[in-house]
């Protein structure tokens, strides 16, 4: 068995984050340059988006549900009950909408992302594409960079929408809380902060979600279980991505806000 | 790219116009990759290479494409794009300039299917066809912007004898008639023999082998590759009269 030394490991672990940062900034380059294809972001939008729309609504109306759930005993103590609506309003719009919508998406479309070009990649579809005069990274990578980015935003607010209603709804009929109660708390308690943070997070975990399921469709090789692989790798990477990042942008919008 | 030993060693030659050079050699020779730098998918680590009178080998990625338009390629997988019908494979060059497929693209299509007798499959699927069709439409997908030079990987690889000969012979008719250079890597032999003993006949529009005691020139070379280098460059007819053990081994 071949002994693996530490520096190799090392240094293919620092090639792998140069080509996926060269990877991911051309993407977005190539958005300043000719051909733009139109077309394929919106196929991509549609297929991303609208297709990730049923477990975006279910992730949302539950997890809003649960908190209120969970929060209830807690806040029952303290006789601040009607701090429900805050509580989750704050919660989903600030974190948990982002987050969860991001790995949601990251788990069907990442993989996607993964496997399909991881596919076309050990049939050297990518190289006959190249050998055409297509540019791969224009014509599959930044269509795919582009919708991730602008569906994961929308998709966010349509989860905070649907986890304050999962709120509602548990609070309405098993808290016996007041609706207007609810929804005037759950509205006002948002500030400008929070909205900016709840849809900065969404553009960059789209961003790491396109950009890493990508790389990993693009180095593929070994046939089908490299394919596996990636589309295996390619989901863990950008969960984990997307936690880290997202501690790392709220420090940084909490240091810029002061809150 | 660093490998141990180097997988091409002082390899060089002169792909002329209008002239077909025949790669032969054992499998890990290196056949492939030169057409993969030919084709600026992988550069070289050391010298040069010039196609069409741009030297390749420094040249950036994004500056190769307009470049690769004038070069065709088959794949040794056809590598076709399996989620796209025939035509719009065939088309794909064509709608990249345009955008769209119009009526004068498929037209361009129906000829360049026509030409590799698959007239009926263009609104198939790459799933839907034999191995052979595959092969042939990836031909077709090949010399429809009629490029300078095409570049053969293996094209009979896989296919059975009678397959093999029809794609034989859309390559002689593809150097016979429209006069194309070509680099054609093959593992079989009796193809590389096929081409240099046979032509083109328009008015049959088949292939016909060269008669005995003919001048006609087929425009064929050998270079045959072994440990990395070349062994041998020439005609059919100074390869059956090279004296090379290897040579011979290898051809009998």
């Amino acid at each position: 068995m071949p002994i693996t030394y530490l520096t190799d490991v090392a240094k293919d672990n620092v090639e792998a984050v140069q080509d996926y940062s060269i990877l991911a900034g051309r993407s977005l380059s190539n958005l300043f340059a000719r051909p733009r294809y139109i077309a394929d972001t919106l196929l991509q939008a549609d297929s991303i988006g609208v297709g990730s729309l049923p477990i975006v609504i279910l992730t949302g109306f539950f997890t809003g549900a649960v908190l209120a759930l969970q929060t209830s005993a807690t806040l029952q103590q303290f006789g601040s009950l009607s701090l429900t609506g805050q509580l989750v309003s704050l919660s989903m719009v600030r974190e948990l909408g982002p987050v969860l919508t991001g790995l949601m998406v990251a788990g069907r479309n990442s993989s996607g992302m993964a496997s399909e070009l991881g596919s076309m990649k050990v049939t050297e579809q990518i190289d006959a594409m190249r050998a055409m005069g297509v540019d791969p990274t224009k014509k599959l990578v930044t269509p795919r960079v582009i919708a991730t980015a602008v569906m994961l935003f929308f998709l966010s607010i349509i989860s905070d929408l649907v986890g304050l209603t999962g709120g509602f709804v548990i609070s309405f009929l098993r808290l016996g809380l007041n609706a207007n109660e609810y929804w005037s708390t759950a509205y006002q308690s948002l500030r400008f902060e929070d909205v900016f943070m709840g849809l900065c997070k969404p553009v960059v975990f789209g961003l790491i979600i396109a950009t890493i399921g990508c790389y990993y469709g693009m180095s593929a090789k070994g046939g089908t279980q490299g394919v596996g692989r990636a589309t295996t790798q390619a989901v863990v990477a950008a969960s984990v991505l997307i936690l880290v990042s997202d501690y790392f942008i709220t420090q940084l919008l909490m240091g810029i806000f002061g809150k | 790219m660093a490998f141990d030993q180097p997988v091409l060693d002082g390899v060089s030659f002169h792909l002329k116009h209008g002239e077909t050079k025949v790669l032969l050699g054992e499998s890990g020779t290196g056949k492939t990759l030169i057409l993969k730098l030919a084709l600026g998918l992988i550069k070289p680590d050391f010298g040069t290479i010039s196609v069409l009178g741009d030297e390749i080998s420094a040249m950036r990625e994004q500056d190769m494409y307009a470049l690769r338009r004038r070069i065709g390629m088959v794949f040794q997988e056809s590598a076709l794009f399996d989620s796209l019908t025939v035509e719009e494979n065939v088309a794909y060059r064509l709608m990249e300039e345009t955008g769209k497929l119009t009526d004068e693209i498929h037209a361009r299509v129906l000829e360049a299917l026509e030409f590799v007798e698959l007239g009926k499959t263009y609104s198939l699927f790459p799933g839907e066809l034999s191995g052979g069709m595959r092969r042939r439409v990836a031909i077709a997908r090949a010399i429809i912007t009629q490029p300078e030079v095409l570049l053969y990987d293996s094209p009979t690889g896989g296919l059975d004898p009678v397959t093999s000969d029809t794609i034989i012979e859309l390559v002689v008719k593809q150097r016979d008639v429209y006069k194309t250079s070509s680099l054609l890597v093959t593992h079989r032999l009796q193809d590389a023999f096929t081409m240099a003993s046979h032509y083109f006949d328009r008015s049959l529009n088949k292939m016909v082998p060269v008669e005995d005691g003919s001048s006609r020139n087929v425009h064929t070379t050998f270079l045959i590759l072994r440990d990395h280098k070349i062994i041998f460059e020439g005609t059919a007819p100074e390869l059956l009269r090279c004296h090379d053990p290897y040579i011979r081994e290898y051809l009998s």
